[in-house]
C-alpha cells in the first residue's frame, strides 16, 4: 500500500509534543532525557520523510540524520556523566534540587 | 665636479650617527671619541675640498663670466606623490651654501675636539657623540638642499638633534624641560612655515605645467629664485589684510626661520636651551643651527626682493629683537645666558642687516654683510661659548657671582675670551669689526634710523660682553679658589680655543664680497670711514664703561641697581616673556579654550556612552530574574517563542 508523507509526519508531531510535555512537566532528570531523545528523533524521521519524498536524488537527510544519531549518542553518554555526578553530589535526581545556576 | 665627494658629505656623519649610535654601548670612551673626531675630521677635509674647488678653482662650472655659478651638483627624485608634489633629494653648491659648509664643520669639529676634554667624566659620552653626527648631517642636509621640502626635512631634523642634546642631562628636571620647550618653539613656527609653503605651492600651481616650475622643480631654489621675478611676480593678484598673498606667503616662511633663530616673540627657549653641555650649544645654539633662520631668508632672497614689505617687516623684526636681547643680556647672571641673549642679538643684527638690504643700495650689501656677520659671529661665538665652558669646567658653576679675578688662574681662557669679546664688540681689527661696519653701512644706506638704532645695540653688545669680562676675570678673586683652585682645561679644550681665537683675530681680512653676494657677483668692500669710527668710539665708550663699573670690586653695580630696581628686575626677568606665554598658554588656552573642549569632551561625549551602559544596566537589573536556574521554566519560554514566531509567520504568510 502507498504511503503518503502524512503517514510519517503525524506519528512525529505525536513523538515531538510528547517530548515537549515531558520535558516541561517530569521532575527526573533521567526522564527529561528520555523526552530529549524524544524531540530529537521526531526531528530525525522529519529529515528522512522530506528527504524521502521530496527530493528522492539526494542524500543529504540520510547523512544528515545518521550523523545527527552518532551526535546525539555522545551527547546522551554526556548527559548520563552529569546526572551521575548531580547524583552524588545532591543525593537525588530531581531537576528542581539544582537550580543554582542563574544570575 | 664628481658627486663621489658631495654624497660622502652626507652620508659619512649619517653613518657615524648609526656606528656611535647603535654601536656605542660596546665601545670604550676612547674609541668612540676617536671614531667621532677621525670621522668629523675627514667630513672637514672633504667640506672643505668641496668649498674651496667651489671658490677658487675658477672652473667654467662654478664662476662665468666674473658671476658665481649656482650648481646642482645631484638632485635625485625622492619621493613622487604627483606629476607636480615631487620630492627631491640633492646637493645645491652655491656661495652661501659652500660657505656655510666651511662654518658647519669648522665649528663641529672644534667641538667635536672640545668636547672630548668637556665631556669626558660624563655617562653617555658615546650618545653625545652620536647626536654631534646627526646634528651635522642635518645641518649639512639643510644648508645644501635644492628645493623646499628637503630644506623643509632637514630643517625637523635640526630641530630633533638639539631637542636630543639640550636634554642630554635626561635625569636633570630642568633640562628635560628646556628641550621640550625648544622643541614645541620651534615646532609652533614651523608650522606657520609650513602654510607658507602651502601659500607659496598655491602660486605655484598657477603657473603652467610645462613652465620652469612644473614637474619636479616645482620647489626647486633655482628655479623660484631666477624665474620668480617674471612667473610667480604676475601672479600677485589677491590680496589679504593689506598685504599681497605672497607677502604672506613670504613672511609666515620667516615665522618658521624666527622660531629656530629665536627672534621676539619666539625666543623664549633659547635662554632655556643652555641647560644643554656647553659645546652644544656653542655648535647648534651660537654658530651653527640658529642662523638657519637667517640662511633661509637669504635662500629665498629674490622671492623676499618681489615683496619689499615682507623684508621691512624682517627688518622691524630684527632692530626690535636685538634691543631687547641686548638689554636683557646686560642684566643676567649665568654667564650662558648673557651668550645666549648675545646670540639673539646678533642674529637679530643679521637678519636686520638682510631687511636693508636692496639692490639698489650699495648693490644689496645688506645681503653680503649679513652672511659676512653670519661668518664672523660663527667664530667668536663659538670661541665665547667653549671658553665659558672652559670655565664652567674649572669652577663648577654658571654664574658670574662664583667668579672673578680668573685671569691670573687661567691665561689661555683668558687671552681666548678677551679676543672673542673685542671682536663682537667690533674693535678694528678683529673679525666683528669688519662685518659689523658693513652691516651698519647697509643700515645707513636703506634709513639712518636703523643706523643708529643698530649703532646703539652695537654699543650695548660691547657693554655687556665687557661687563661679563671684566666681572669674571678681573673684579675680585673668589675666597673659594684656596680650596679648589681652577686652571686652564686640557688641551682638547685649549686648542680649540686657541684655533678660533686666531681665526676671530683674521677673519675679517677675508675679503668676504668676492665670494658671497646677493647676485654672486664680485663686490669690493671699502670701509666707510664715518660709520667705522662711530661704531669704534660707542664700542669703546661702552667698554670703558663697563671697566668703570667692574674693574675692581666696588659698590657701583650695586648702587646703580638700586637705583632702578624695577628696570633692573625686569631685565634679569628677561621682560616677563616667559610669564606672558605661561599666562597665555595657562590661563587663556588651558583655562579657557581647553577646559571648555574637556568639559565637552567628558560630558557630552562620555554622557552618551555613559548613558548608554546606564539604560543598559537599568534594564537587566529589571529582567535579569527570569534567569531562576529552572531549566523547565526556559524550555517553556522556548517553547512559547517558537510558537509565537510560528504564528507570526503564518499570518504573514496568509
Amino acid at each position: 500500500m502507498d504511503l503518503s508523507m502524512l503517514w510519517y509526519l503525524v506519528p512525529s508531531v505525536i513523538m515531538f509534543a510528547a517530548g515537549v510535555y515531558g520535558f516541561v512537566t517530569r521532575k527526573n532528570m533521567i526522564a527529561l532525557l528520555i523526552s530529549l531523545e524524544l524531540m530529537l528523533n521526531s526531528a530525525d524521521l522529519n529529515f528522512v520523510v522530506f528527504n524521502r519524498f521530496l527530493f528522492p536524488g539526494s542524500m543529504e537527510g540520510m547523512v544528515f540524520t545518521l550523523f545527527a544519531i552518532a551526535i546525539a549518542a555522545a551527547e546522551t553518554a554526556i548527559a548520563i556523566a552529569i546526572i551521575v555526578n548531580i547524583y552524588r553530589a545532591v543525593g537525588n535526581t530531581d531537576i528542581n534540587s539544582v537550580k543554582k545556576m542563574k544570575y | 665636479m664628481d658627486i663621489t665627494l658631495p654624497i660622502l658629505i652626507l652620508a659619512l656623519p649619517f653613518t657615524m650617527f648609526l656606528i656611535l649610535g647603535i654601536g656605542g654601548v660596546k665601545m670604550s670612551r676612547k674609541l668612540a671619541g676617536v671614531l667621532g673626531i677621525c670621522g668629523n675630521g675627514a667630513l672637514l677635509a672633504m667640506a672643505y675640498t668641496v668649498a674651496f674647488t667651489y671658490f677658487f678653482s675658477g672652473n667654467p662650472e662654478f664662476i662665468a663670466d666674473g658671476i658665481r655659478q649656482q650648481v646642482q651638483l645631484f638632485d635625485v627624485t625622492w619621493l613622487a606623490f604627483t606629476e607636480r608634489m615631487v620630492v627631491n633629494i640633492g646637493f645645491l653648491l652655491d656661495p652661501i651654501s659652500a660657505m656655510m659648509l666651511i662654518v658647519i664643520t669648522t665649528i663641529s669639529f672644534m667641538v667635536h675636539l672640545y668636547s672630548w676634554g668637556y665631556m669626558e667624566h660624563e655617562p653617555g659620552f658615546q650618545r653625545y657623540y652620536a647626536f654631534l653626527s646627526l646634528f651635522t648631517f642635518s645641518m649639512l642636509g639643510l644648508v645644501v638642499a635644492t628645493n623646499i621640502f628637503q630644506m623643509y626635512i632637514f630643517w625637523e631634523l635640526v630641530g630633533v638633534s638639539s631637542y636630543l642634546l639640550i636634554g642630554f642631562f635626561y635625569k636633570l628636571p630642568s633640562a628635560v624641560s628646556a628641550s621640550k620647550k625648544a622643541f614645541i618653539v620651534t615646532r609652533f613656527a614651523d608650522l606657520f612655515m609650513l602654510i607658507g609653503i602651502l601659500v607659496l605651492s598655491y602660486f605655484v600651481a598657477q603657473t603652467p605645467a610645462d613652465g620652469p616650475l612644473g614637474g619636479a622643480s616645482a620647489f626647486n631654489f633655482l628655479m623660484l629664485n631666477s624665474e620668480s621675478s617674471n612667473v610667480l611676480a604676475s601672479t600677485i593678484g589677491a590680496t589679504f589684510l593689506g598685504g599681497s598673498v605672497l607677502t604672506w606667503a613670504m613672511i609666515l616662511i620667516f615665522v618658521g626661520g624666527m622660531g629656530k633663530s629665536a627672534m621676539m616673540p619666539l625666543h623664549i627657549w633659547l635662554p632655556d636651551a643652555m641647560e644643554g653641555p656647553t659645546p652644544v650649544s656653542a655648535l647648534i645654539h651660537a654658530a651653527t643651527m640658529v642662523v638657519a633662520g637667517v640662511y633661509l631668508v637669504a635662500r629665498f632672497f629674490p622671492l623676499y626682493l618681489i615683496v619689499p614689505d615682507s623684508l621691512t617687516f624682517i627688518t622691524v623684526v630684527g632692530a626690535i629683537t636685538a634691543f631687547y636681547a641686548a638689554v636683557v643680556a646686560c642684566c643676567q647672571i649665568d654667564i650662558k645666558r648673557i651668550l645666549a641673549f648675545s646670540t639673539i642679538s646678533q642674529i637679530a643684527f643679521m637678519m636686520v642687516s638682510l631687511g636693508v638690504a636692496r639692490p639698489e643700495l650699495h648693490d644689496g650689501l645688506g645681503y653680503m654683510a649679513s652672511m659676512f656677520h653670519l661668518f664672523t659671529h660663527a667664530m667668536f661665538k663659538a670661541l665665547l661659548f667653549l671658553g665659558a665652558g672652559a670655565l664652567i669646567h674649572a669652577v663648577h658653576s654658571n654664574n658670574y657671582t662664583e667668579m672673578g679675578g680668573m685671569r691670573k688662574y687661567m691665561p689661555i681662557t683668558h687671552w681666548t675670551f678677551l679676543i672673542g669679546c673685542l671682536a663682537i664688540a667690533g674693535i678694528f681689527p678683529l673679525s666683528g669689526f669688519w662685518s659689523k661696519d658693513e652691516m651698519l653701512s647697509a643700515m645707513y644706506a636703506n634709513n639712518w634710523i636703523w643706523g643708529a638704532w643698530m649703532t646703539m645695540v652695537a654699543g650695548l653688545t660691547a657693554f655687556y660682553m665687557f661687563r661679563m669680562y671684566f666681572r669674571v676675570f678681573w673684579w675680585e678673586e673668589n675666597p673659594h679658589y684656596k680650596e679648589h683652585r681652577p686652571h686652564d682645561a686640557p688641551w682638547q679644550m685649549s686648542l680649540p680655543l686657541i684655533f678660533l681665537a686666531i681665526v676671530s683675530i683674521f677673519s675679517g681680512f677675508i675679503p668676504f664680497g668676492e665670494f658671497v653676494t646677493w647676485n654672486r657677483e664680485p663686490y669690493h668692500i671699502h670701509i666707510e670711514m664715518q660709520v667705522a669710527v662711530t661704531s669704534i668710539v660707542v664700542a669703546l665708550i661702552a667698554i670703558a664703561f663697563a671697566g668703570w663699573l667692574y674693574l675692581k670690586k666696588n659698590d657701583k653695580p650695586a648702587r646703580m641697581k638700586a637705583a632702578l630696581p624695577g628696570l633692573w628686575t625686569a631685565a634679569n626677568r628677561r621682560f616677563y616673556w616667559d610669564e606672558i606665554y605661561m599666562f597665555v598658554t595657562h590661563k587663556i588656552i588651558f583655562n579657557g579654550i581647553c577646559k571648555a573642549i574637556a568639559w565637552f569632551d567628558r560630558h557630552i561625549i562620555d554622557g552618551t556612552m555613559d548613558a548608554l551602559a546606564a539604560m543598559t544596566q537599568f534594564f537587566s537589573v529589571r529582567i535579569k530574574g527570569m534567569q531562576n536556574g529552572s531549566v523547565q521554566t526556559y524550555v517553556l519560554w522556548y517553547f512559547f517563542g517558537a510558537v509565537l514566531l510560528a504564528v507570526i509567520t503564518w499570518i504573514c504568510l496568509l
